[in-house]
């Protein structure tokens, strides 16, 4: 009967096309969104260099990364934030956090008739998120902006409704700079938010802020300029008020290297030095430091010591600020202790 | 006004609320579809169908793997969900006065109202974690479980509404039980079951939460039963939430196929149960 | 040698024992759900035992966990969906099955079931792109005196419960009307007819058919439920996720599935998990509840039925006309 025939003819046609794909070595990875386009732009420009190595990234948050490389359904992690020491005794084997780039959080904002960038200062930010000042014309942020005719009107706070590591990084931030912010609301890549909306992904809360009048947000640098969003500059440890941009962040790490811990696991929001942007982070791959798959472990290491390397150049173009350095010497170190 | 002529009111009343009704729903559907349709076809080309993603920069990306993905899921659910829905709609219309049946009804209503990535967990901790791996049959187990509910109430409330003479003919002509369920029953509900499939199978196809954690998504082309497989939700989730344009494009032009391919699949079985209904009444 | 009759039973138990494997499976599965999702709950569970139903504060920073705002959400805007949806859903199945000319039939049944072919991420784009807007302008439209009724107040958001609940009755429209329709269909025509003969109008022979096929219709209406309370995706996008409980339309809410769905993934720590999982499970519950609400709702229309006479299309037809003028 013709419909068997062709159905059988369709199946060992795909069994075929299984059995020839298993020559490539797929190997999956999961976790952060926010670094999602650069290692999907790596992964694929590996690909070209090593055509039999397939590795397949899907970003299904920080805290997904390091619960299915914990559970080891997949082989590496990402996460936008340091695993804590809870989730490290979690996982059965030494967990090595190797950072590959830089991203670093801008306040946006949308008032109408207001086109100047408006100067933050750490705690006024923090008071706003906090719901303390609600108005746009207070005193705390006028004092801040001479000049700037604010307007009366309310002032609508648009935060993360899902769990993410920008949040995380924002959050660090505004403990770091407010004690009282600290207190009220702490650090998580999900925290009992005071007031506002909650817009799901860094989309959904430029989308927010680019539809409410009156409204402030924090997202991703990247989505702040490919949205077209007006971003203000935060005051940074030093005193100056700076806007992010890819040197602004890289700065912010170079400080960070000479006090780097072995693991890496350090956070260097509200960092000193000249031109370092205060919220800005790292985003780290998680590795087991001994894997039981060798070939899959070498294959990652070789990839690794790419990305750090040749593979860098393509942070700019896709919004990334590239690692100093000084971090990547120590992470080619650091790479020697995967067991192989 | 006589109570005649109230009565004939109410009724030109009511017609005309009905006809209202058609009309107030096909509003959203002409705003929502025009809307996709307007953001998505401009970015539908040969490449779209045949190219596997690229990344962000480089031109000519595509979603092939996707779509296939999402056929290769969608098949996978329902070999299994359709079996197990219309033959346990068989058995709630066969024996529904029982206790159990009672049962079973109730928990399928539940079933339904579970939230899709509750689902998804469950179908995580089944078959992702004992295996330490995503899969395409842990997808398709996924969403096959969110199938069967909504093709086992339907099953069963159209075949009660199938008369009872013709099964009660047909056991008098000496056929079991199990004859006069599958092959005259089953037949007379066709169309509403099919309608049932079909509700169950536009449900599923949109679905994004379930595959997360399961089908996982795979940016190469895969047709493995047990490796991660790519699929348009899924696929078109990452792309929208992601900040770049091309990729806005790309998420609007997957959503089209996705409306596309359900509405085509539709069409199709309407035009393939017309005509079994008319083979089988000739 | 087997008389015919005996094989008929063994065949007959064959096949009852057959089907009913299959309907037992359906249990099974949703067994297996309830125990997963308790098991993995437990921990949450046993720290806060019933304050989770009644707490009113999810603060995963300081571990305390409370599920009322998420109930709320979910409630409000569930049955809110399925009052506007409802009405609109019979109004297209009557419409389709019983009143529109055979030429009209087919395409505008296909259409609206184009509504239910769109994903879910879809209706959560356009919601925040197009609807949201368009309750932003109502409710900046909203006289003063109105604002001051709790159920209008609240800044002009445009995200929040009104937006939640108009997205979910479009997506539950389909559903509902398609399994409707059918239902309608496969009312015998003896029935309206019959109606017709004792001199019924239009809509009193609509009625007929609509009693007949009542029980599928309440499970059309039941099943475009499930689908409002567990819709995730469209409504996170449109709702505001802000867990608060607030009577306003117009106040940003949050869903029991959207919190799930927005905190799952990045959730660290094993109470925060467990108090993620330990929703599902009221979900659960909750689905439960109104499902046997509804079914003795259907037992006991059903029941009268079979005890009074029965009612009237008759009695309407036999009534003496009044003369004009009352």
């Amino acid at each position: 009967m013709k419909p068997t025939r062709f159905v059988l003819g369709l199946s060992l046609g795909l069994l075929a096309a299984g059995v020839a794909m298993a020559q490539t070595t797929q190997i999956n990875g999961a976790g952060a969104s926010f670094p999602y386009p650069i290692y999907a732009k790596w992964f694929s420009e590996y690909n070209k260099l090593h055509s039999d190595v397939e590795i397949n990234y899907q970003s299904i948050g920080s805290g997904g990364g390091i619960r299915q490389l914990t559970a080891q359904t997949v082989f590496f992690g990402a996460s936008d934030g340091p695993m804590n020491d809870e989730q490290i005794k979690g996982a059965p084997g030494a967990i090595l956090h190797l950072p590959t780039v830089l991203g670093g959080v801008v306040p946006i904002y949308n008032i109408p008739g207001v086109t100047a960038t408006l100067k933050f200062s750490g705690k006024v930010l923090a008071d706003i998120i906090m719901g303390k000042v609600t108005r746009w014309n207070d005193p705390s942020i006028t004092a801040l902006n001479p000049g700037v005719k604010l307007p009366a009107s309310d002032i609508t706070v648009a935060h993360r409704s899902d769990g993410s590591g920008t949040t995380y990084i924002f959050v660090d931030y505004l403990s770091k700079v407010s004690p009282e912010f600290k207190d009220k609301v702490g650090v998580n890549t999900s925290v009992n938010w005071p007031v506002g909306v909650g817009g799901k992904g860094n989309e959904g809360v430029a989308g927010l802020v680019k539809q409410t009048p009156g409204s402030i947000g924090y997202v991703e640098l990247i989505y702040a300029i490919q949205n077209k969003i007006a971003f203000g500059s935060v005051q940074s440890h030093d005193g100056e008020f700076l806007q992010a941009s890819l040197e602004s962040v890289t700065a912010a790490a170079s400080g960070a290297a000479r006090a780097m811990p072995a693991d890496f696991r350090v956070s260097i929001t509200n960092a000193p030095g000249k031109g370092a942007y205060p919220i800005a982070s790292f985003t780290w791959l998680l590795f087991y430091e001994n894997p039981t798959d060798k070939a899959r472990a070498r294959v990652m290491v070789d990839f690794m010591k790419w990305a750090l390397t040749d593979g860098q150049k393509y942070c700019a173009e896709l919004g990334y600020s590239p690692l100093p350095k000084e971090v990547v010497a120590l992470e080619m170190e650091a790479l020697k202790r995967i067991k192989l | 006004m006589n109570r005649t002529q109230r009565r004939k009111a109410l009724s030109g009343f009511v017609v005309f609320l009905c006809g209202a009704a058609v009309v107030l729903a096909l509003i959203p559907l002409f705003f929502v579809f025009g809307y996709v349709l307007q953001k998505g076809f401009s970015s539908l080309n040969w490449d779209f169908f045949t190219k596997m993603p690229k990344p962000v920069g480089e031109t000519g990306g595509g979603m092939a793997n996707a779509m296939l993905g999402t056929a290769y899921l969608i098949l996978i659910a329902g070999a299994f969900a359709i079996p197990v829905g219309v033959i346990a709609g068989v058995y709630l219309s066969e024996y529904g006065k029982k206790w159990f049946a009672s049962l079973v009804r109730f928990t399928a209503d539940v079933l339904n109202g579970v939230p899709s990535i509750v689902i998804g967990i469950f179908a995580y901790g089944l078959a992702v974690l004992p295996v330490k791996h995503f899969s395409a049959l842990a997808g398709g187990l996924a969403l096959g479980f969110m199938m069967i509910p909504i093709i086992t109430r339907t099953t069963e409330e159209l075949l009660n509404l199938v008369p009872g003479t013709l099964r009660e003919g047909s056991l008098a002509l000496g056929a079991t039980r199990a004859r006069a369920a599958f092959s005259v029953m089953v037949p007379a509900a066709l169309p509403g079951i099919m309608t049932g499939i079909l509700v169950a199978l536009a449900r599923i196809a949109g679905e994004t939460a379930p595959l997360l954690f399961t089908a996982f998504n795979n940016r190469y082309f895969s047709t493995s039963l047990v490796q991660p497989i790519s699929s348009l939700p899924v696929q078109v989730y990452t792309y929208a939430v992601s900040p770049y344009d091309d990729w806005h494009r790309q998420a609007w032009a997957g959503a089209l196929v996705l409306v596309g391919f359900v509405f085509v699949f539709s069409v199709l079985a309407r035009v393939v149960t017309r005509r079994l209904e008319r083979m089988h009444r000739t | 040698m087997k008389t015919s009759s005996r094989r008929r039973s063994a065949d007959d138990r064959g096949f009852r024992l057959g089907t009913g494997f299959f309907a037992f499976l359906v249990v099974a599965l949703v067994a297996g759900i309830f125990f997963e999702l308790y098991r993995t709950s437990t921990l949450s569970l046993q720290k806060f035992g019933f304050r989770f139903w009644t707490g009113k504060t999810w603060d995963p920073v300081a571990g305390e966990f409370g599920a009322f705002p998420f109930i709320w959400g979910t409630l409000y805007s569930s049955i809110l969906a399925m009052l506007i949806s409802t009405p609109i859903a019979l109004g297209i199945a009557i419409f389709l099955s019983e009143l529109s000319p055979r030429r009209l039939r087919t395409p505008l049944a296909f259409l609206t079931e184009l509504l239910a072919a769109v994903p879910s991420i879809v209706y959560g784009l356009w919601g925040v792109f197009v609807l949201v807007p368009i309750v932003r302008s109502l409710q900046v439209a909203t006289p003063g005196w109105m604002k001051k009724i709790p159920l209008f107040s609240g800044p002009p958001l445009g995200v929040g419960m009104l937006s939640a609940a108009l997205v979910l009755a479009v997506m539950v429209i389909p559903f509902t009307s398609s399994v409707a329709r059918e239902v309608l269909k496969a009312v015998p025509s003896t029935q309206r007819e019959a109606a017709y003969a004792l001199g019924a109008t239009r809509w009193e022979a609509i009625l007929a058919a609509l009693r007949f096929g009542r029980t599928g219709i309440i499970g059309a209406v039941i099943l475009g439920f499930g689908r409002a309370v567990g819709e995730t995706m469209a409504v996170t996008m449109v709702i505001g996720n802000n867990p608060q409980v607030s009577a306003s339309l117009f106040a940003p809410q949050y869903t029991m599935a959207a919190v799930i769905a927005n905190e799952f993934t990045e959730a660290a720590d094993n109470l925060y998990l467990s108090a993620l999982i330990e929703i599902g499970l009221v979900l659960f519950a909750i689905t439960v509840v109104i499902n046997a609400a509804s079914r003795f709702l259907i037992w006991s229309v059903t029941r009268e039925i079979k005890v009074k006479p029965p009612k009237p299309v008759s009695t309407m037809a036999f009534a003496a006309p009044t003369g004009g003028g009352k």
